[in-house]
Formats: C-alpha cells, structure tokens, sequence
C-alpha cells in the first residue's frame, strides 16, 4: 500500500496519523500501545506484523521527555510505519512488547540501559551493552560525552562536548 | 643454536665503544644476543582482536601478507602458550578488566603491541565508553597508528618490536 | 585378556569402586548436575567479543545466554557530537565488515531528511561498491566459519579473494576498511583511472575462484556433517526474532529489502534472491554463496553502466557537497587546484564559506527518517532525527547482527555445544555491529 493509503487505512482507527517524505507515523497514548500494535498486527491489509526496530529520544526541557518509537514493517504487504508513545519525564514506564513481540527483548533492554525508560512486563530488564554496575544512562541528553583531554606539548585540547563549538 | 657460533662474527663496534659499554655495564654477551634472536623468531601472538584491526591483522596473517614470515602465523588460543599479545581494535570499558587479566595471565617473557589508535589513545571516540588508550592498563611495546593500519604498517610494527627484543637484556 | 565378565566381576570384588566419587551416597545413582561454562569474551571461536554462557548436561546445551556489549563504542551518542559528513565516519565502524552499507543507509536517511537525490552516476556507484562490499563480507563468513569449525585452507582463499576486492577499494577511496566514502548528496570522488581495469578484472576472476570454494566446500562430507541440520531456525521463529537476512531467507521467507522496498536504484537491475527452506547452517551457507553470484550480475550490470552514466558524483548545491572537489592529481589524491585558487587568492566570501561549509557543514530540516538497506546480515536501519542544526540529534543504527543473535539460544538450546560454535558461525555476526 501506498504510504497516503496506508495513513487512510489507519486513520480509521486512529486519529494522529502523518505522512512526511513518504513515511507514516502514528502518535499513540501510553496505555492505548499494546491494542494498537495488536490492531496493526492483525488488521487486514495492513498487517504490520514485523517489529524492525525499537528505540528512544531524549526531549530535556519538553513534555513529554521521552519519545518511544517503534518501527513496524509488514513481510506481506511490503509497507512500513512507525508508532511513537510519548512518556513524561517523572514517570518513564512504559508496557513492554515482548510477549507480542519477542523480538524486543534486546531492544528494550538497550533503550532502558541508555535512557532509563522502563519496560513494564519485560521478563528481564538488565543493563545489555554497558558493563553491569555502571551508573546512569548516557543517552540521555544531561549526560556528558565522556572522554579524556587530549595532551600535546604545552597545550591540552578538551574533548568534543567541552569545546565550548556548537 | 651453540653459542659459540657467534664467536668472531663483527660485532660492528670498536674497541673503545665496548669498552664504554663495559663500564656502563650494559654490556649484551653473545648468549644474550643468541635468547633475544631466538626469542624474536619465534613469537607466539595471543589472539586478542576486538573491531575492524582484527581484520587486519588477520589480513597480515592470510597469504598475501605473510606473517609466517617471521614465524608468527601460529595464533595461539591460550595465553599461557603466547608471548606477544596484539591489542587489535577499541577497547571498551566492560572489556578493560578481561585484558589485564588475559596479560596477566600470559607468561614472562611479553610483549603487546597497541594496533591502531583506537587502542593506542582511545581513537575517534574520545567518549564515555572506550578506554583512551590500553597503555593506561597493560604496559605497551609498540604503538601503530592507523584507522585501520594497513597490514604492512602491522608488520612493520613487529620487526620494530622485534628489533627491540633481539637487542634486549632477557635476564634482567 | 579373556572377555568372560565373571571373570572380571571377581576381579573386581576387593576393589575400591573408582566411581565413588561421582555417586550421590544417599541413591548410589550418578549426581545429574548441570555444568555452566563460560565461552569467552576472547575465544578464538566466538566471532569476535561475545560471550556465551551455557549450562551443559554432558555435551548438550540446555541454556545459552549471550552476553554482550564487551564492544561497546558510544557511536550513537558520538554522533550526536559531530556534523552531518562526520556522522559517516563514525557510522561506517559499526559493522565493520560491510562499511559501505552502513555510509549508504545514513546518507540515504540524510539525503530524505535533505529531500535531495544523490545525481544518477553516483547511485550507479554506491551500487558497484556496495554489492562488491557484500561479496568480500561474505568471503569472510566463508573464511571465518571456515576457520572455526577446522578448515583452515579456506580461511587463506577467503582472504585471498578479499585482497582483490580490497586492492580496488583503496584504488578508489583511498582506504582498504572503514571507507567513509559514501556521502550525504552523492560519493566522495569519482573513479579513478585505473578503476575500471581492477573491476574488469575483479568480474573476470572472481566466478572461477567461486566455483572453487563450491568444489571445496559444497560436497565436502565433513562440511556437510558439521552444517547439515545444524542451528535450525524454522520461519515463524525467525519472523517473531525479528531475523533478517540470509537466515530468514534460508527458512523459505523471500524477504529482500532489495526488491520488497527499493533503494539507490535497485529496481533497474535484474537479480535474484536465493531463497532455500531447510533452515539450517547448510542452507545458509548455500545461500551466501549464490548471493555472491548474484552480486556480482548486479556489478557487472552497474559496471556497464557506468559508461552510460556521465555527470558529478555529488550534488551540486555546494552547502551539501563537500567544497574542495578533490580528485586524482599529480601528488596522490588532492584539491582542485583551481578551487584553491579561487578560495585563496580570489575571493574572501568563498574562503569564508569554504570554511564554515568544511567546519559546520550542511543544516538538516526537521523530522526524523528510517532508512533501511539489505546489508550482507540482514535489515541495516537507521532512525535518524534532526532539530534543524548542523549536527544530529539521535542517530540510531538498527543492527541486523544485534537481532540475529537473540536468536542463537533458540538455535541450540537442546542441541551439542560443538554445533554451537557452527550455528554462530551461520548466523555470521559482527560484534561491532551488535554493540556499536
């Protein structure tokens, strides 16, 4: 299906649904997210039953604080979208997919461990790609690049976030 | 090999240099002289490749760019069996403490060899998750630089390193 | 020595019973405990830093747990650092064994994020060197996998092979690895003279050493036993693991980003997508082969292209493309001598705007994008967002290999641990991919 059908065919069930440089997104409320990727996974024609990615945005200043956004692909009808739930900043939690999509389990154990958005349900959250007792998550935007000084003869040049460069 | 083959072989120094030598008492005999070129013929690498360098070295070790020209094709699994340990690739934070403890567990003598900057100072990613530079955990020989180094920087990192080892005190 | 067991029984009889020590003393029965061993993170055969925790019952594989992340590079928030251009550079070590796909999967999301389309002779190259790119990676499988599971002749003809394809590389980009070639609005430069003599000869020499690895490998009775029926993943469980790539297509789904959802113009070229149904490593491994073949129809096809196609590499508004025009000079590969001249003796402006373009670089438009591109491992995605400044906001690099390998515990999990290191091996993961 095309990508304006696509957006039709959704916005039926749902009402934010846009359309921007040929891709299709889907704005869904919190507590809405598992009945409608289970809409969308089922429904004829649209049959968006393949999670591809799963991931997360960091927003400091804006309500809501974090964007989680997933990337659902159909094998049979050839067509792509993406769900995005939006959490606040002081409660990040979110219900996890992995029992309608096994597929999640690693990609939620990597958006808690860079974020801190908590997956309710999830059978395992740890941390994935950091070392086990590392503190903080780094992707979010508060967090500092990390890194050291770089050192030449009589001079040291601050690593990148430091520079003072936009 | 006997050392008395390396009797009357030119030292290419003159009198007086080795006499200053013996007074400095850093004086290399002819039996240090025959360990450190047994030594450096016939280093064992440990395998220790972690990102794109590994590919490289394993490049230099395939048959365009031999490294079983200087003995060294025999990658060795285990620690205790090699002598040379190539820090191939970025070293990340939660790999740190599996490296010192891979050196720690290889046998007198060593050496490592930092390939690439990633593992010489930290590389391009001057961040949170890599440590800058593997020299802040095990001692380093040789550093490469390159991103990655070409095969023939690698081996030219090991004749170096194996200049350094043939004109070494081994009994220290 | 007599075989008469009463014999050996009286025998017997006075003698301590060696396997005390193995016997629960309540039961007399043997102790039935499971064993958890640790397979690297440094393991020759493990692919790279991965580790396997497995609890064994005898030699069969009741658990696995990979643990990783022993890679971990901090490219994506690096990323976030750094300008649009030197957002390749960094997304180009991920998987490092298939670089060009991951420069082509950002600049296709930069270019969409743009709304710009890299000029028609720069497409024809992004797919040469792409498919070219596919075919050295999966010479690495061949001798990786090779490798591992004992065939080491294999693992020098891999490399062999690879030297060849790299030798062009470098001809063209200047790098063996980790290219940094493909850029936002189209390629870094165009190729050089004796390019198109390597590629020729590349397309002559390659399908004879092809036929070689199939005569080595596909009857080989050894290589049949250790890859027949081994890590079996049957589609439905592919299909829920979020699997792509030559293991989906080895379990009977024809699933191409290719051909489902075209890029960089694919749909012009003619091609087939090997497809098998026995699902398992043999099957993998036969698919990668073809995949070789097919790969190489596609290069010889850009490459007779290539002559039809005339005209720039790279777009022409001049906040995208990358100032300096280098091409090949009479020292190596330098600047357009003219350009310097303009920038340095001619024109304050254009020094001006020579050095914000080089420092900054281009603004991106609001939004967020997802490009996907059919790496050598599966579904390569990038969600890339942009608040409108010369730097992104969140790039985030959809590994194939960091979902494939959720699905190693399902593939032998009640199988022999030697098969694991064969299933790992058909998967062929990259850990810089799987923890970027």
């Amino acid at each position: 299906m095309s990508p304006e059908d696509l957006a039709q065919r959704v916005r039926s069930r749902f009402p934010d649904v846009v359309v921007t440089r040929g891709e299709v997104t889907v704005v869904l409320e919190r507590d809405d997210l598992l009945d409608g990727l289970g809409w969308l996974r089922d429904e004829d024609g649209v049959e968006l039953g393949f999670l591809s990615s799963l991931s997360a945005t960091h927003w400091p200043d804006a309500e809501p604080a974090f964007w989680v956004d997933y990337e659902l692909r159909s094998m049979t009808r050839l067509h792509r979208i993406r769900v995005k739930v939006g959490l606040p900043a002081e409660d990040p939690h979110v219900p996890s997919v992995t029992p309608m999509f096994p597929t999640a389990n690693w990609h939620e154990r990597e958006t808690f461990d860079f974020f801190g958005v908590v997956f309710d349900g999830h059978p395992e959250l740890t941390r994935i790609l950091l070392p086990d007792d590392w503190e903080g998550h780094p992707l979010r935007k508060d967090e500092p690049l990390g890194g050291v000084p770089t050192w030449f003869h009589g001079a040291t040049v601050p690593p990148i976030d430091d520079r003072g460069m936009a | 090999m006997p050392a008395e083959r390396f009797e009357g072989v030119h030292l290419g120094k003159t009198p007086e240099e080795v006499e200053e030598e013996v007074e400095r008492g850093v004086l290399v005999t002819t039996l240090d002289r025959a360990v450190g070129w047994a030594r450096k013929q016939s280093m064992w690498p440990a395998t220790f490749g972690l990102a794109c360098c590994a590919i490289e070295m394993m490049s230099a070790g395939a048959g365009q760019y031999d490294l079983s020209r200087w003995g060294m094709e025999l990658f060795r699994a285990s620690p205790r069996q090699a002598d040379l340990m190539i820090v191939a690739g970025r070293v990340s934070q939660k790999m740190a403490p599996v490296l010192r403890r891979i050196y720690d567990q290889m046998v007198e003598p060593k050496w490592v060899i930092s390939m690439g900057v990633c593992a010489s100072a930290g590389g391009m990613f001057t961040n949170y998750a890599i440590v800058q530079g593997v020299d802040t955990i095990v001692p380093v020989d040789i550093y490469v630089p390159g991103c990655p180094p070409k095969p023939e920087m690698l081996m030219y990192g090991i004749l170096k390193l194996q200049g350094k080892v043939r004109t070494s005190e081994p009994f220290r | 020595m007599s075989r008469d067991t009463s014999d050996m029984a009286a025998a017997r009889d006075g003698v301590t019973d060696l396997t005390a020590g193995f016997r629960d003393p309540a039961t007399g029965e043997f102790r039935q405990e499971t064993m958890i061993i640790n397979m690297g993170p440094q393991h020759p055969s493990t692919h790279g830093v991965l580790r396997l925790l497995l609890e064994l019952d005898g030699e069969t594989v009741i658990r696995c747990k990979p643990v990783i992340g022993y890679l971990h590079t901090g490219i994506e928030k690096n990323t976030e650092y750094r300008t649009w251009v030197q957002g390749v550079a960094f997304v180009t070590r991920a998987d490092y064994l298939s670089p060009f796909f991951n420069e082509l999967g950002y600049c296709l999301g930069v270019e969409r994020l743009l709304g710009i389309e890299a000029p028609p002779r720069a497409q024809v190259i992004r797919v040469l060197v792409c498919e070219l790119n596919r075919i050295a990676s999966h010479l690495i499988y061949l001798a990786t996998g090779g490798l591992e599971l004992g065939a080491v002749s294999v693992m020098l003809y891999g490399f062999r092979e690879r030297e060849i394809i790299l030798d062009l590389f470098e001809a063209i980009t200047g790098l063996r690895m980790n290219h940094a070639y493909i850029r936002p609005g189209g390629v870094l430069m165009d190729l050089p003279e004796e390019g198109p003599q390597k590629i020729r000869d590349i397309l002559r020499i390659l399908p004879g050493r092809i036929d070689e690895y199939e005569t080595l490998l596909d009857d080989n009775p050894i290589w049949r036993e250790r890859n027949e029926g081994v890590g079996v993943l049957r589609a439905d469980e592919a299909l829920a693991l979020g699997v792509t790539g030559p293991v989906l297509r080895a379990a009977g789904v024809p699933a191409d980003l290719r051909k489902d959802m075209p890029y960089a113009g694919y749909e012009t070229y003619d091609f087939d997508v090997p497809v098998r149904t026995e699902a398992d490593a043999y099957a993998r491994y036969r698919i990668r082969i073809e995949e070789m073949r097919e790969s190489l129809k596609i290069a010889q096809q850009a490459f007779e292209r290539l002559d039809e196609t005339p005209g720039p590499v790279m777009v022409a508004d001049p906040k995208v493309g990358w100032p300096p025009k280098l091409s090949v000079g009479p020292d190596g590969i330098g600047n357009d001598p003219a350009y310097l001249r303009h920038i340095m003796e001619e024109s304050m402006e254009a020094l001006i705007h020579h050095f914000k373009a080089v420092t900054q670089g281009v603004e991106v438009p609001p939004g967020e994008v997802y490009s996907a591109v059919e790496s050598p491992r599966g579904e390569l995605g990038f969600h890339i967002v942009s608040t409108g400044e010369h730097r992104p906001y969140r790039v985030k690099i959809r590994d194939p290999s960091f979902v494939n390998l959720q699905a190693l515990p399902a593939m032998i999990e009640g199988y022999l641990v030697a098969d694991s290191v064969a299933a790992n091996a058909s998967i062929d993961p990259v850990m810089g991919g799987v923890d970027r």
